[in-house]
């Protein structure tokens, strides 16, 4: 334990700028691995437990697409892009067969692609850590902000995210086909019975949960080391979010996401054997205060 | 799985019967246990080969724990993604107290259930009023805080590189589990008592109330039963046996392990359940020494193990349905008749 570091880190503006947006990056993308997470099961009724799977896929499709075109936004494209037809067909070919049975079922397919993803990745790119390297045009002289460093690319990363909330919440609450997601959500056979085809709905929200765990992957791609079971970690501390924010609530995703990114970024000062610790502390405060998590409406 | 459920709720409570009939059922589990116990312990004697010997005690510890983790999910339907947690715990409370002090074995042994029965108390409070995938994905996240304990507490458990250097074994009541003839003789016991201690659990009353709670938690809670209560203490008594389990495979390997605690342990505890079925109280048994063969022979013909396995999985959870025990169960009574009982 080291709380000096703590103290001393908040008594100055420099390292508090730099641990906050730190913590923001960890939150930010976790808040995107959450948010596809949160979005499935309020749909689905599925947690999925591979949804780690696709990240690992968006960092590993966003490297490759890189290194053979040299180009960023091709790269981040590609990421999404492929994990959403990743999504569309493991929900059609796999997960629909599995859906209203028993948990333990989901739970097996799930785990089962977990394993051969894992290794599909090892086979394909190798089993030693791989980076992606960041991008040129962000290779430029750090930003200052009161005294604190903050690399450009952190602000990419951070304002992609909020994009990606902001249209997402909007998206659900005001559209059409938002609407018809949410009644998806609260009586599927109803949406059904009124001529809308629900397995398409299905598809379509577990392609837009993988496309935004695989985005999430893209995008650490650049800051992070690549590895097969990358996901695994990820997928705990996105689930610690949702569980925090609440199931099947978006805010509660983003809430939830920056709170466990600053934790873990304070918290590698202060405590820095204990900082996965501090995690799960948080997470049995709120389950133990609020069973359902900080913005779940429904009964756990 | 369904349908089962439906078909044992309409049983007819026949309850002086069912008395007499459960205590001729319990000594046949005696004279059953005995004589496996009989059948493994002269195995050394017919095949000299050390390497059915060492199947044997990986598949006495894996059995245990598996075993347990079906008195969860099985009889209680509390589909636990975390139990691997309590085997880590008992390889590394095991070969902690054996290295770190030098009591006798017996009391290591005993000490370790007694820190399993403080830290599974403890998480369990916390898990067990939670539902289904609730409860699935807290207890995985329990497994990884333990995990990642035993990673970054380096000084106490080895990191990375585990519980090294051997765990002294000193010979107690005239066995020395350093020989490999005793180190099997025990691992045998222990799977065969624990299995024995297992199906008394689970044909006792309280067994019937767990069934209970797995098929209608509020009814149960109607008729006076504290439902969280009785969860908590399947949760406890499951994960003493699955930190025996830990214990004989910390004796096994001669040291521990940071995998022994990591998530796929659970992961595969779930899939041996899957895999010999949740119906029959020998399935998840059934379902250890399959799931060994398997391991011994992919890895030794392929570096992807994970994608065998993971295809098997798939074959099971989505072609069949349902484990292999639950199959031959019910090919078997639909040979004798719809009218036998299960449990």
């Amino acid at each position: 334990m080291d709380l000096d570091a703590l103290t001393g880190c908040l008594a100055s503006s420099a390292c508090l700028v730099t641990q906050t947006t730190s913590g923001f990056i960890i939150g930010m993308l976790l808040f995107l691995v959450a948010v596809g997470l949160t979005l499935i099961f309020g749909v689905l009724k599925v947690v999925n437990f591979s949804h780690g799977a696709f990240y690992m896929f968006g960092a590993y499709f966003a490297m490759t697409a890189y290194q053979v075109t040299g180009s960023f936004a091709l790269a981040m494209l590609c990421g999404a892009a492929g994990t959403a037809i990743l999504g569309l067909v493991f929900e059609r070919v796999f997960m629909s067969r599995v859906y209203g049975g028993d948990v333990l079922m989901q739970l097996l397919v799930c785990y089962a692609f977990v394993l051969i993803f894992d290794d599909v990745v090892r086979m394909v790119w190798g089993p030693e850590f791989r980076s992606m390297g960041m991008p040129t045009a962000f290779q430029v002289p750090p930003l200052f902000i009161a005294g604190g460093v903050v690399p450009p690319y952190y602000l990419l990363l951070i304002g992609v995210s909020l994009a990606v909330a902001a249209i997402l919440g909007v998206g659900l609450a005001r559209t059409r086909i938002g609407k018809v997601i949410r009644a998806a959500a609260h009586n599927p056979g109803m949406v059904s019975a009124l001529g809308v085809n629900t397995g398409l709905i299905y598809g379509g929200v577990f392609a837009l949960g993988g496309m935004l765990a695989g985005l999430a992957g893209a995008l650490a791609a650049p800051v992070r080391s690549l590895t097969p079971g990358m996901g695994f970690s990820v997928l705990i501390e996105s689930f610690i979010v949702t569980v925090i924010g609440g199931m099947g609530s978006i805010l509660g995703a983003l809430i939830g996401a920056l709170l466990i990114g600053l934790i873990r970024s304070f918290g590698s000062l202060g405590f820095p054997l204990f900082t996965d610790g501090l995690m799960y502390l948080f997470m049995v405060i709120v389950l133990v205060a609020r069973p359902t998590g900080l913005f779940g409406k429904e009964v756990a | 799985m369904t349908e089962l459920r439906a078909e044992r709720a309409g049983e007819p409570l026949g309850v002086p019967r069912t008395e007499a009939k459960s205590r001729r059922v319990r000594h046949l589990d005696l004279v059953i246990a005995v004589a496996a116990f009989a059948v493994l312990a002269t195995l050394p004697f017919l095949f000299s080969s050390k390497a059915l010997l060492d199947f044997v005690i990986r598949c006495a510890a894996y059995g245990l724990f598996a075993t347990s983790l079906n008195l969860l999910v099985g009889y209680t339907g509390m589909i636990s993604f975390g139990h691997g947690m309590f085997f880590g715990l008992g390889a590394y409370g095991f070969g902690l107290i054996m290295q770190r002090t030098s009591v006798p074995i017996p009391v290591a042994f005993v000490g370790t259930l007694l820190i399993t029965t403080v830290v599974s108390a403890a998480i369990g409070a916390i898990c067990v009023r939670l539902k289904e995938i609730y409860f699935a994905f807290v207890t995985l996240a329990f497994q990884m805080l333990i995990h990642s304990m035993i990673l970054s507490w380096a000084s106490l458990t080895g990191g990375d590189q585990g519980l090294r250097g051997g765990i002294p074994r000193p010979v107690f009541f005239g066995i020395d589990l350093s020989n490999h003839m005793h180190l099997y003789i025990v691992s045998c016991a222990l799977l065969v008592i624990g299995l024995l201690l297992m199906r008394q659990i689970a044909q006792s009353p309280f067994g019937y109330t767990l069934r209970m709670i797995r098929d209608n938690a509020s009814r149960a809670s109607f008729i006076g039963i504290d439902v969280w209560r009785a969860k908590l203490t399947i949760f406890v008594m499951a994960a003493l046996f699955a930190s025996t389990g830990g214990i004989v495979m910390s004796l096994f390997v001669s040291g521990a392990y940071p995998e022994f605690a990591f998530w796929t342990i659970s992961g595969e505890g779930i899939f041996i359940n899957m895999l010999g079925g949740v119906t029959t109280f020998l399935g998840p048994m059934v379902g250890t020494v399959l799931l060994l063969i398997m391991n011994d022979t992919v890895t030794r013909l392929t570096e992807y193990y994970g994608i065998v396995l993971g295809i098997v999985i798939l074959f099971f959870a989505i072609g069949l349905r349902k484990g292999l025990m639950d199959f031959v169960v019910e090919w078997y009574e639909q040979r004798r008749g719809p009218k036998k009982e299960r449990g």
